[in-house]
């Protein structure tokens, strides 16, 4: 259905295009070295975008800028701006933590922390809200059944999260993010550690999601992006060198290098 | 001409052998060493040695003060090294990154781990036992923290270090202050290796002799006061192995046998522990 989605661009416009996030002239530097160069693009409210590009291309870097994950690297540093909402994010005055709650995140590697499949997801939840008991009770059913994972862990919340598969500890991870109720998801290649089932589960359940979150995903693998993503961004070396809705880039890409790189022909 | 799977397997063949011989040359003497202490150590085993204090030469005893006294001081030791080497060690795992400060406690704590506990005894002396002019359980005490915390320090920071950015990143992208990525996440996942490092300190404490000769000295007598000398297993066996009399030798042979019983003990409870701990991840 969402193949459908991408042909006739009109249906997805059915939902008014709001840009959630701006990027403009963003530079972000290793030390010395420039990762991202003069990036400007806009991530519309409650659509999939994608980036795309090879290894070192600068996408996991664009991602983190959004909750300013570099802060934790004393070398790493960024210029220029991100709007959320109208306030930059950049700003020093921003307030980190409240950010972060806005933008939830979920990385490469499943990474559930040390303690019980429910605290997993209470302990993000307790950062923000005081809730009764009953209430974290809700919260982490709402999660889990969002995530899609409530059936098959709400006989043991209180085993540890570890004692999950693979593909179910990701998934863990984006109900723990969504708990929160962040307004952005980030996806670090959310797939590329998992099984096709699992990413199939995965990738089903960032088409149910778009219709409360705004998602950003970063994937390696391009008929990842084809299928999931409403707009697609192609990077290379720090440069953003394309950028469209997934159709158009896709089918009828408007940059050599893009093409060069979708049809396998890079390099 | 050989062909290759015959040679892989020839070579094969003699490092086995020679790993094992050496294997076998480390356990022997482990075993020797065992099987002596287990020898002499065990006849003079006796209930009395649990219940009597340290005896005059001549007459019947046991080793309770000196029981009492080891553990009493391994405990406070403990007490107060474990707290100061596992708050040392994640400043030097989680904050040590930037500046001089880490690198450079992170080498004085290297000396300190190999400094000669005799020294940490006169230290001991030097500062606390000359002031106070008396010896005491406290100073033993002393001696011995002083002892636990660079080995708590370095097993903490190792441990923190092995727990993967990925989990502090992950509660960082949720928006946790630092203090509680610490407390709830590294320092739990880390928690089996730290248990583990305070576990080997305790064991490396019990058998120290030269910190509390200067310290805690030795009591003859039934002392539960830590101001006052106090008997202890290490100094009593040194005193009592280099006497002329039997049963003080025997007294020593069992003390021998119950230090290396516990810290044997306390070894294998710690390694089972960790194993535990690393399986279920």
């Amino acid at each position: 259905m969402n193949a459908e989605n991408i042909a006739n661009p009109q249906i997805i416009t059915q939902k008014t295009i709001v840009p959630k996030i701006i990027v403009r002239d963003l530079n972000f530097y290793y030390g010395d070295f420039c990762a991202l160069k003069d990036i400007n693009l806009s991530i519309a409210e409650k659509m999939v975008t994608a980036f795309i590009g090879p290894s070192g291309c600068g996408k996991s870097t664009l991602l983190r800028t959004f909750n300013r994950m570099y802060q934790l690297y004393p070398k790493q540093k960024a210029t220029g701006e991100i709007l959320m909402d109208g306030a930059n994010i950049l700003d020093k005055a921003q307030d980190l933590n409240m950010l972060r709650a806005k933008i939830g995140m979920v990385f490469q590697k499943p990474t559930p922390f040390p303690m019980s499949i429910y605290d997993n997801i209470a302990f993000g939840v307790k950062l923000y809200e005081s809730l009764s008991k009953n209430d974290m009770d809700e919260r982490v059913e709402w999660a889990l059944r969002k995530a899609a994972l409530w059936t098959e862990a709400k006989d043991k919340l209180k085993q540890s999260g570890t004692s999950l598969s693979g593909g179910q500890q990701q998934r863990l991870c984006i109900a723990r993010a969504i708990a929160v109720k962040p307004q952005v998801l980030l996806l670090d290649e959310p797939t590329s550690a998992l099984d096709p089932i699992s990413t199939a589960h995965i990738e089903k359940l960032i088409d149910e999601l778009k219709e409360d979150f705004t998602i950003v995903i970063v994937t390696h693998n391009m008929q990842q992006a084809a299928r999931v993503s409403d707009y697609t961004a192609y990077m290379y070396l720090g440069d953003l060198i394309e950028f469209g809705d997934t159709s158009m880039v896709f089918t009828n890409p408007k940059r050599k290098e893009t093409e060069d790189y979708i049809t396998g022909r890079f390099g | 001409m050989l062909n290759l799977y015959t040679r892989r397997r020839i070579v094969n063949a003699i490092g086995l052998v020679i790993s094992m011989l050496a294997m076998a040359f480390g356990l022997f003497w482990l075993c020797w060493i065992l099987w002596t202490l287990l020898e002499h150590g065990l006849p003079a085993l006796t209930p009395l040695v649990f219940s009597q204090m340290t005896p005059p030469p001549g007459s019947s005893g046991g080793l309770l003060n000196a029981i009492v006294g080891s553990l009493a001081m391994t405990l406070v030791g403990t007490l107060i090294g474990t707290p100061i080497g596992i708050l040392a060690g994640t400043y030097l795992a989680e904050f040590g990154q930037r500046g001089w400060l880490a690198p450079i406690t992170r080498f004085i704590n290297d000396v300190l781990l190999s400094a000669p506990s005799i020294v940490i005894g006169l230290f001991v002396y030097e500062i606390y036992v000359i002031r106070v002019k008396h010896f005491s359980g406290w100073a033993g005490a002393l001696a011995l923290s002083i002892i636990v915390i660079p080995i708590v320090i370095r097993t903490t920071e190792n441990m923190l270090r092995l727990v993967p950015t990925t989990l502090r990143e992950a509660a960082a992208a949720l928006g946790a202050p630092q203090w509680k990525i610490i407390n709830f996440i590294t320092l739990r996942a880390a928690r089996a290796g730290i248990i583990t490092g305070v576990m080997l300190a305790i064991a490396r404490i019990s058998g120290e002799t030269a910190p509390l000769l200067f310290t805690a000295l030795n009591n003859q007598f039934w002392s539960s006061d830590m101001d006052q000398p106090m008997a202890n297993l290490p100094v009593v066996i040194f005193q009592f192995a280099m006497s002329p009399y039997e049963d003080w030798q025997k007294l020593a042979w069992a003390g021998a046998l119950l230090i290396t019983l516990s810290v044997l003990t306390l070894n294998i409870l710690a390694r089972v522990l960790f194993r535990q701990k690393s399986a279920s991840h």
